[in-house]
């Protein structure tokens, strides 16, 4: 018998992007596998910047896969800039 | 990780990683802001260093207890004030250039990182300086102020963060370095995402940034020697020197340091110095000073007396000076070791040297350059403008400054148009990267985005051609006071050259000279030109065939151009339009050339190009320049219908390929082609012809015409590789140019028209086409056949059903050439096709494994095979 591992799935704001990521990371350790939709985030600010670094370390500690799901390639620029591209999974 | 790093304590390490994890993740974010974005932030930073400027100034003044309150709140208000007027309308975001003609665009992509260094002579001015090319670049900062300024210039940033970060810059975009250490500093020259250190400072911390192997800009000590030469305004030059040295009490490191004065104005100069407020040492003081604000053990300044006045230094010194003394003023004797002085001295004392002679003063120059001020900044006064520039040539300094004052005039902006700075580039004189004055564009990765270009294409012939039965009758319109003819004995005797003399206009003064019938040498050139010369020719005609023409084509650049080297004017070339020799364009004899060809062939009439056999070295000389083309051609059949078959078949197959290889040549163009194929079309249809009944007149009047059609397709598109195998091998084993070039023409079309190896550089052309053209060749002789494959195929064994018929050797072998004998020649072979300049319009870069393979399948004759086309382009249509 196989185990299917259903996903929590957010969508990050574009309006608050900071806060968005704010809440995932205070529910992580919920599921096993966040999806975050990407898709509105077209600029991302050094507070979100700083989010996402503690929602990485957050997940690595609680061995959380965090997807980012349809990131603009504006935006994956920024993510490798900073150097946290590589913490998560990028999927279109 | 340096030594001095690995002795930090894990609690240290964690603090600098936190730095440096808060800059990059706002240069992370300031990266996607636009030039709106950080315009908007600059200004109102700019506004605040000049709101704070006086305050900043007390500041360093009380930490440092460098220099002059009011000198460094200027400093401060140009570092902010200057500095923005230079960078307010530059693009430093996206595309910050354009270059439309050019197709080039440049991009600009922030550094990210940035370890930056300040120095304690300028440091709130560097602080202020620094973070506006950051914020108009979108880079991050983490400063290290130098320990005994780190108070004043911790407050300029704190100054400068939070005005940025209220105008919309990330946070974290600046942090100072608390309490630190070399260990720290060298950490973070190291730190992975630490993209660029900008050192200004000592040697040691220059030297510490480039020595991490981390791209830096690194700006040290200089030491400017000044000449003041006898034609300068005097007042003018004194006032700026005294202004420029004490500035700041002299803390820039562009200042005056040695001051070379002409003998006849010395005095002079010293008593307007005097005149001025200014204390000249005599002999004993300037050995005591030497002594006193120079270290003996190192030979560099004393540290505590770098930034005080000139007063004080007295004091500490022992000297007795007025109270109200600028400068002390000392004369040396020389520049090194055992004259202190002649080093940097970042105070108010200035050394000054009588010079003899303009010769003595820059060569002391010279000396104080290379004396530690290597690529920093040198001054020189004078209205003689030889002078000016000689002291710009032997000086190595990377800035120049004329008539101004030194310290002020580097900093750019004031004295002149330089670009406002507080960071010298020193170039590699000063172990730098740059000489310029540091700016934005320093601060940024240009990226330069290249468009495809189309290259310029042309299409030249001579100016006039004249072609049919009888054509020669239109030299009657060209007037001359002295005509030459040169042609060969053979023509002259079956009376060619009488048809000629008697179409020329009456009364022209007309004499013959004849040339042997091979391609000319040197010596037939020489004579041939002293007949032009002799005889003040103003038209020449050549009658002939290709060695004839040439002939007459060299004689004339010769007759023209007498200092025209053919050695050199024959150096091999890339590209036409690049060749690094030109062809004279100066004439002392202008001359009108008119070529009649008397074969069907070579197309000389028309072309560009001349051989000629250099018998000294043993070797073909090529000349290749449109000024060769003659002026008129004649296309006359008259003159080929007594033709015999082999010279008929050798210049018919030599015509043939010169269509095919121009027709799928890189260097094709509509205007080529429609001569090549058109070429293609009538050798197919009147070389059989005219070899089946040579006195055919309409098969004769067809191919000389097809000949001087594909002529001028190739003197445009060039040959290529069918070219270069055809002269290699003829050239070896004694074979007629037509006839070698028949023995490779079905392999080289196989060739061409398969998938190649390597690709040869084309911009002018869209995509691999050479078997499409082929195809459409094959369609216009109508050969049928379905699809590229199969056309180009049939186009193959149409050739080699021509050559049958033509009774052309069909392999090497025939020729009687041993397999042995053929082999011990290849390696020469390939060497020389290789080195043949006509396969570099080829469409297919040739390997030479390659041009060895054609060889041999040449050499076996056997029948080629079907040629694999470019499947993708199969069903295309077919362009020309």
């Amino acid at each position: 018998m196989s185990t299917v591992t259903i996903p929590t799935f957010f969508a990050v704001e574009v309006e608050s992007v900071g806060d968005s990521l704010r809440q995932v990371r205070g529910g992580i350790g919920s599921a096993p596998e966040v999806v975050l939709d990407c898709s509105s985030m077209r600029r991302i600010d050094s507070a979100a910047l700083r989010e996402l670094e503690l929602l990485a370390q957050a997940a690595e500690e609680k061995s959380v896969k965090v997807t980012l799901r349809g990131v603009h390639v504006e935006a994956y620029k920024v993510l490798k800039l900073a150097r946290l591209a590589s913490r998560f999974d990028c999927v279109e | 990780m340096s030594d001095n790093a690995a002795q930090l304590t894990e609690e240290r390490i964690a603090y600098l990683e936190g730095l440096v994890s808060q800059a990059r993740t706002a240069a992370a974010a300031f990266s996607q802001c636009t030039q709106d974005d950080v315009d908007r932030i600059v200004k109102p930073m700019v506004l605040a260093g000049l709101e704070k400027a006086q305050y900043l100034a007390r500041l360093a003044i009380e930490e440092t207890k460098i220099g002059v309150l009011e000198d460094k709140a200027i400093k401060n208000m140009v570092a902010t004030e200057f500095v923005y007027n230079y960078v307010k309308d530059k693009r430093t975001v996206g595309v910050i250039r354009e270059d439309p003609e050019h197709g080039m665009l440049e991009l600009a992509e922030p550094i990210g990182v940035i370890f930056s260094l300040t120095p304690i002579t300028n440091p709130t001015s560097t602080v202020l300086f620094k973070c506006i090319m950051a914020i108009k670049t979108r880079n991050a900062v983490i400063f290290s102020p130098h320990p005994s300024a780190w108070r004043c210039c911790s407050e300029a940033v704190r100054i400068m963060y939070e005005t940025a970060v209220k105008h919309g810059a990330p946070e974290g975009v600046f942090t100072c370095l608390e309490s630190h250490t070399l260990e720290d500093n060298a950490y973070l020259m190291h730190h992975k995402d630490v993209g660029l250190i900008d050192a200004t400072g000592g040697p040691g911390a220059v030297k510490a940034a480039y020595s991490s192997g981390k791209p830096a800009l690194g700006v040290g000590p200089g030491n400017t020697p000044v000449y003041l030469e006898k034609t300068a305004d005097l007042d003018m030059a004194v006032v700026d020197i005294i202004t420029s040295k004490t500035f700041d009490n002299g803390t820039i490191c562009a200042s005056e340091q040695t001051v070379v004065i002409d003998d006849e104005i010395y005095d002079r100069v010293l008593r307007k110095f005097e005149a001025l407020g200014t204390h000249l040492c005599n002999e004993k003081e300037t050995e005591l000073l030497g002594r006193t604000v120079i270290d003996p053990a190192t030979g560099f300044m004393q540290p505590m007396a770098v930034g005080q006045t000139a007063t004080n230094l007295a004091r500490f010194v022992g000297l007795k000076v007025k109270p109200d003394t600028k400068l002390l003023i000392a004369p040396i004797k020389g520049v090194g070791r055992e004259h202190p002085l002649s080093v940097e001295k970042l105070f108010p004392v200035l050394s000054v040297y009588r010079a003899k002679s303009v010769d003595e003063a820059l060569k002391v120059c010279v000396d104080v350059n290379h004396a530690g001020g290597l690529g920093h900044t040198a001054v020189v006064f004078s209205k003689n403008e030889d002078v000016v520039r000689r002291f710009g040539n032997v000086i190595n300094a990377g800035r120049i400054i004329v008539n101004s004052p030194g310290s002020i005039g580097a900093l750019g902006g004031v004295y002149n148009d330089m670009v406002p700075t507080f960071s010298f580039g020193c170039g590699t004189g000063g172990g730098n990267s740059t000489t310029d004055n540091v700016n934005v564009y320093h601060y940024l990765n240009i990226k330069r985005m290249a468009r495809r270009t189309q290259a310029h294409m042309w299409f030249r012939v001579p100016n006039q051609i004249y072609f049919n039965m009888n054509a020669v009758e239109n030299l009657r319109n060209f007037p001359s006071r002295s005509t030459i003819i040169i042609t060969n004995p053979a023509l002259e005797q079956i009376g060619h050259a009488d048809i000629v003399r008697r179409a020329l206009p009456p009364h022209a003064q007309v004499r013959v000279t004849i040339i042997p019938d091979a391609e000319p040498d040197i010596k037939i050139i020489a004579q041939g030109v002293e007949a032009l010369n002799f005889y003040k020719a103003d038209q020449i005609i050549a009658l002939g065939g290709g060695s004839v023409i040439d002939a007459a084509k060299i004689m004339k650049l010769k007759y023209e151009s007498p200092e025209a080297d053919l050695e050199e004017l024959a150096a091999p070339f890339l590209d036409l339009r690049k060749r690094v020799v030109q062809y004279p364009t100066e004439k002392i004899n202008h001359s009108r050339l008119i070529a009649i060809s008397t074969t069907s062939g070579t197309g000389s009439e028309v072309t560009p190009f001349a051989v000629m056999t250099d018998k000294e070295r043993g070797i073909k000389v090529t000349l290749a320049d449109y000024s060769l083309t003659p002026d008129v051609a004649i296309v006359d059949p008259q003159f080929v219908m007594s033709m015999p078959k082999g010279l008929t078949v050798d210049t018919g197959i030599d015509c043939l390929t010169h269509a095919l290889e121009a027709g799928v040549s890189i260097y094709a163009s509509p205007y080529t082609d429609s001569n090549a194929v058109q070429a293609v079309r009538l050798v197919f249809r009147y070389l059989p012809e005219a070899y089946n009944n040579p006195r055919d007149e309409e098969a004769r009047t067809m191919m000389h015409n097809a000949a001087c059609i594909a002529a001028i397709a190739f003197s445009n598109a060039s040959v290529g590789v069918n070219h270069a195998l055809a002269h290699a091998f003829g050239a070896r084993f004694g074979v007629a140019h037509g006839r070698a070039n028949a023995l490779m023409l079905p392999h080289v079309i196989a060739y061409n028209a398969s998938v190649p190896t390597k690709f040869m550089p084309s911009p002018n052309q869209r995509a691999y086409v050479a078997h499409k053209k082929y195809a459409m060749m094959a369609d216009l002789l109508g050969l049928g056949g379905q699809g590229v494959q199969e056309k180009v195929q049939r186009l193959v064994t149409a050739i080699e059903q021509l050559l049958d018929r033509l009774a052309v050797p069909r392999s090497i072998a025939e020729l009687g050439i041993s397999q042995e004998e053929f082999e011990r020649a290849m390696p020469d072979l390939a060497k020389n096709a290789f080195d043949d300049p006509s396969w570099r319009s080829n469409p297919r870069l040739p390997l030479i494994s390659e041009l060895v393979e054609l060889y041999w399948k040449a050499y076996h004759g056997r029948v080629a095979e079907p040629a694999k086309a470019v499947e993708s382009q199969v069903r295309e249509e077919v362009l020309v």
